[in-house]
């Protein structure tokens, strides 16, 4: 049987609007303009959830984002599921159905429970401590540790919602639509500043706009009637751009934030579909102004976390806002007077006030008056020293506090109550403020950290800068608006301000009880379960920074980021410590200030978005013609072209034996393709490469070899002379982005004095790259009047011709030893050049063939591949290519390093050829080379770097670098595999045609 | 995410550029002529300043050209951008 607690009907709520939801698979009713919260409380639920450690019931504390323990699973079971809500912030519609986290297996018997009686055995460091030993373990542990803690369940599926990601610039971002937020943004949009205002609630006004204290008046009118009024006329206000529902997650360096904006999640599931559910919007503000208000902060005392004890303001709000009242008998616990304005609330409204426990001497202001001529009974300086009631709160003790605040003497007082609001004072929320990377403060008197240093073009305003009281807020604001908005005159200059004056404060961070701490559960973080005594732990045991003690005890490590306990912890700390808290410090908060979802962070950049991905002019033929692709950089090349479903291996024999025996034919579009012109090219070329070009002949090919600064090889490829002046460089398919940002910043930064220009044009060449004996044939077919003779078109020659009305550039150069054509055309042309080939080559069985054949004809050739048989250790010298290192050359690019006294180690890694004992066994690339096993441990002498069995010397071979490897030629190594150790031999890395035969045949 | 004054195309997003480590670290005109501790000082050495420090930045993703940034890695405020082959300005 539930109980209706709606006692008043509320402007906000709309009460013809009757809303079903399921919690707990239970059906409440609420109305449109409810939150899950207070939903719930309507329906007198306060048991939500269970605490993460000790399984405590607990339930509902707060009405906003700070919310610590009504986390919950929103649509448990749907794909529209999401874990690690707050419930204060989900806004009900029909169908919603949601469900408490953290308890097993239901929030009301939850077998983990057992923890909170076992609660001696798992002090500050438990987990730390236990279950380090014996390590083995670990994983059992692991086990029970996981099934009974977790915070919700991650969807399954894929997400059906579409997120977006905006750029907004403005010339002020106003965080927070309280008092001043709307102030500060109407003004600085009067004044001709384009202005965007962000809010994380659905509606403007802040706490103020249902301030109920008759002793506060803004031009004589209630202070919320006098707001409804300013946010009205923000509708007439050009220049300025509302957003609600829009939460900022991340304060960066120079005002640039990152808001998540809410746009579906109140909506029904049928309104939900084909809309943007969330979009971040990536903020860049010349001026910022922080109105993002304060936190009310609870009261640490024993047993302050059982269902029913709440936020003073939060119960404030549900009965102002929602209309809802928290509890039929309430209590109020305070060191301040805000709990007064929650006690006449809901005195106002008929509601039950049974007692105040105030931890002050007295208080004089004219609402506490106005408590006593309600008859609600206070009690001066008490505290409470327990409480009851396990899955809802029944009873409360209290007792007379000393006059130092330590402990508590006389008579015990119960009082039956089923709901406790407690008012500790105000948090401002500075949590933005210090993603910034601006500094804080602590003010001694208001016990409180204040923004001091600012970094960036900001402002806080309000209570987040440190003005609790409307009169201080009006005044500060308008000084602070004139100053960063540079203007005279504000609407704020004529506002008259009346406000009910409050003195007295008495702020004591752990109040004491009868009982000894160890005996008592002062809840600091309610989420992770640290408390008072586990803070106090952690300093004996020796932890004395901050940032240490927050991971010992876990405090403020929750998805809450401990909003509303950091405090008192800092100050348990302080005071045990004996040290000033501003001496203290504060830990960091991080971004996001609110979890935000994976949705809204990638935001489009999913599936076929989640990277940038690049197809050849080829690729459709490649795609038809049954292709299978591998990702090289971003490029999607063709692989291998199985036929009949043929396996991998089948597949690259045939195509390897086809390109050797007749003729292939493979897409080389992607190879990066750097075109250079100047007058110092040739120059620039020779400071580049190892070898050297000045003597290069128009027309002709080089292969070259390009290092690092550190001597190691960096990249490779062909470049040819097109003219005096004019030469086109090909890069690997990976390093074509590098190598062309490496030579610029040489041009740029060393060598500005050369003429030299560098242009990509790798997306403007299709190059098919035609190769194998009867090569020659197909491109005589295709190109009857060029010719192919050796006299007139040699190995490492270029030719510029036309193949009908397209211009080409053929290279006659090769990566696979054969007689092979390298044919590039303007790209859109790539696809149509491809089938020219394809149809003249029918007659010789010309076979496409994908990367993994040309890796295997090349590794036969003993070419290396950067990247592959390099891995930035690797010299030319260790590669056995000295031979493309200039010894004439004074300098290049190096060259310097190839003489350090390490590069020149006789015992560094070397390529060399493995052949196995076993032809038919194939080697796997990475595995470790050995010469001993008798050892131990063994000396690892290097890896293998490529392996393949090739069909064309009918046995496997491949490529190593092994320590000293150059003078082993012959000798037997071992390759220790996890079954068997294979017996291989050093041989010469160039296994096929070690004469180069076939290039001219 | 900072906001860097490009010299060439004004302000544009971090996202847009590439940080190259520590400024007016001259390539040798000679590097034969050096010891291996001589070039070893040119290749590996770098500083690492909490506070006030030059540095190389790349617009790579606009108009690719190299500058200048002095930069206060404690807090992150650039300080100055200037042009490659120009003086660094005087603190
Ligand atoms: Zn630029």
């Amino acid at each position: 049987m539930t109980k209706n607690l709606r006692v008043k009907s509320s402007e906000y709520i709309d009460e013809t609007n009757r809303i079903s939801f399921k919690f707990n698979g239970k059906t409440y009713h609420g109305f449109k303009g409810d939150t899950l919260a207070s939903a719930l409380l309507a329906n007198d639920v306060h048991l939500v959830g269970r605490s993460f450690k000790y399984h405590r019931p607990r339930g509902i504390m707060t009405s906003g984002s700070e919310e610590p323990n009504a986390i919950v699973q929103v649509n448990p079971g749907t794909n529209r599921t999401e874990p690690n809500v707050r419930a204060t912030e989900v806004e009900i519609y029909e169908g919603l159905e949601a469900s408490s986290q953290n308890c097993w297996p239901s929030v009301e018997f939850d077998i983990g429970g057992i923890n909170n009686f076992l609660s001696p055995f798992f002090p500050a460091g438990f987990y730390y401590k236990t279950f380090m030993w014996p390590a083995s373990f670990w994983e059992k542990y692991e086990f029970f540790i996981r099934h009974s803690a977790g915070l919700g369940k991650s969807p399954t599926t894929t997400d059906p919602d579409i997120y977006d990601h905006r750029n907004v610039h403005c010339d002020v971002l106003v965080v927070g639509a309280g008092i001043s937020g709307i102030m500060a943004a109407k003004n600085a949009a009067k004044n001709n500043f384009k202005t965007l205002l962000v809010e994380e609630k659905n509606e403007l006004g802040g706490s103020t706009i249902y301030e109920n204290n008759e002793f506060n008046k803004i031009d004589n009118k209630a202070p919320s009637e006098w707001l409804k009024k300013e946010i009205e006329e923000l509708k007439n206000i050009k220049n300025l751009e509302i957003k609600t529902r829009t939460s900022v997650a991340a304060y960066h360096q120079y005002n640039y934030l990152l808001a998540r904006e809410n746009l579906t999640d109140h909506l029904e599931a049928k309104d939900k579909t084909n809309k943007i559910r969330q979009r971040l919007l990536k903020i860049r503000a010349k001026k910022v102004i922080l109105a993002t208000g304060a936190l009310e902060r609870p009261l640490i005392f024993n047993n302050n976390d059982r269902p029913g004890i709440m936020l003073s303001s939060a119960i404030k709000k549900y009965s102002e806002f929602y209309g809802v009242a928290c509890g039929s008998k309430n209590v109020f616990f305070t060191n301040n007077d805000s709990a007064y304005e929650s006690a006449i609330s809901l005195y106002n409204k008929g509601i039950n006030v049974e007692a105040i426990i105030d931890i002050r001497e007295q208080s004089e202001s004219k609402i506490v008056k106005k408590v006593k001529e309600a008859g609600i009974k206070i009690y001066w300086s008490h505290s409470i020293v327990d409480t009851t009631g396990y899955k809802r709160l029944n009873s409360i003790s209290i007792m007379k506090l000393s006059n130092d605040g330590t402990s508590v003497t006389g008579s015990k007082i119960s009082i039956s109550c089923d709901c406790l609001g407690v008012a500790g004072g105000w948090t401002p929320a500075v949590h933005l403020y210090t993603q910034s990377g601006s500094k804080l403060k602590f003010d001694e008197e208001k016990k409180v950290f204040l923004p001091n240093q600012n970094t960036s073009e900001q402002i806080s305003v309000g209570s987040c800068g440190g003005d609790f009281k409307i009169d201080e807020i009006i005044k500060n604001l308008n000084k602070k608006l004139k100053d960063t908005l540079n203007i005279n005159e504000t609407d704020l200059d004529s506002i008259k301000v009346e406000i009910d004056q409050e003195n007295s404060k008495r702020n004591i961070w752990l109040l004491p009880s009868d009982k000894p701490l160890g005996k008592t559960k002062p809840f600091v973080d309610y989420q992770n379960d640290a408390t008072a005594k586990d803070i106090k732990l952690a300093l004996r045991e020796g932890f004395r920074s901050i940032e240490h003690v927050k991971r010992y005890t876990t405090t403020g490590m929750g998805t809450d980021q401990g909003k509303l306990g950091n405090m008192h912890a800092l100050g348990i700390i302080a005071d045990t410590a004996g040290v000033k808290m501003g001496e203290l410090g504060t830990t960091t908060f991080r971004p996001p200030y609110t979890p935000l979802t994976f949705g809204t962070i990638v935001g489009r950049n999913v599936g076929k978005f989640f990277d940038i991905f690049r197809r050849t002019p080829m690729n459709d033929w490649h795609v038809e013609n049954k292709a299978e692709f591998e990702n090289v950089g971003q490029w999607k090349r063709a692989w291998y072209y199985p036929i009949n479903g043929e396996t991998m291996h089948q597949a690259v024999q045939r195509e390897s034996k086809a390109a050797r025996e007749s003729a292939g034919i493979l897409d080389a579009s992607t190879l990066g393709k750097i075109d250079i012109q100047g007058s110092d090219a040739s120059e620039f070329l020779n400071r580049v490469y190892t070898n050297a070009w000045s003597k290069l002949a128009i027309g002709k090919c080089r292969y070259g070899l390009m290092l690092n600064e550190d001597g190691m090889v960096y990249d490779d490829g062909v470049t040819t002379r097109l003219g005096e002046n004019h030469y086109i460089m090909t890069t690997t398919t990976g390093g074509a982005a590098n190598v062309l940002g490496k030579l610029e910043d040489y041009l740029q930064t060393e060598w500005p004095e050369l003429d030299v220009y560098l242009t990509s044009v790798t997306d403007h060449y299709a190059t098919a790259s035609l190769c194998g004996p009867n090569s020659k044939k197909i491109l005589k077919k295709i190109i009857p009047d060029l010719d192919l003779s050796d006299e007139n078109f040699p190995h490492m020659s270029f030719k510029e011709v036309n193949i009908g009305s397209i211009q080409c550039r053929i290279m006659r150069i090769s990566f696979t030893g054969e007689h092979s054509y390298e044919i590039n055309v303007q790209a859109s042309y790539g696809k149509d050049l491809w089938e020219k080939c394809i149809e003249a080559g029918q007659e010789f069985n010309i076979t496409p063939y994908g990367t993994e054949t040309m890796h295997l004809l090349r590794a036969e050739k003993g070419f290396i591949i950067v990247g592959q048989d390099t891995d930035g250790t690797m010299t030319p010298i260790d590669l056995q290519m000295d031979w493309i290192v200039s010894k004439k050359k004074y300098d290049f690019i190096g060259k310097r390093s190839l003489y350090r006294s390490d590069t020149m180690r006789e015992d560094r890694k070397q390529l060399v050829g493995l052949l196995t004992d076993d032809p038919n066994i194939v080697l796997e690339e990475g595995a470790q080379i050995v010469s001993e096993l008798n050892q131990s441990p063994i000396e690892m002498l290097g890896h293998v770097t490529s392996s393949y069995f090739s069909p064309n010397l009918k046995k496997s071979i491949a490529l190593a670098v092994v320590r000293g490897g150059k003078d082993m030629m012959g000798k037997k190594l071992f390759v220790p595999m996890e079954n068997k150790n294979i017996n291989v031999t050093v041989a010469n890395p160039v296994f096929y045609d070690e004469k180069n035969e076939r290039l001219n045949a | 995410m900072f906001l860097i004054n490009c010299p060439y195309c004004g302000e544009r997003d971090q996202q847009e550029f590439k940080a190259g480590g520590e400024a007016h670290i001259e390539r040798p005109k000679q590097p034969t002529e050096l010891s291996d501790d001589e070039w070893a000082e040119y290749l590996f050495m770098r500083k690492n300043i909490k506070g006030v420090q030059f540095e190389r930045w790349n617009h790579a993703h606009g108009c690719r050209k190299w500058f200048n940034m002095v930069r206060d890695t404690s807090n992150d405020e650039i300080k100055a951008i200037y042009k490659m082959g120009e003086k660094p300005p005087s603190q």
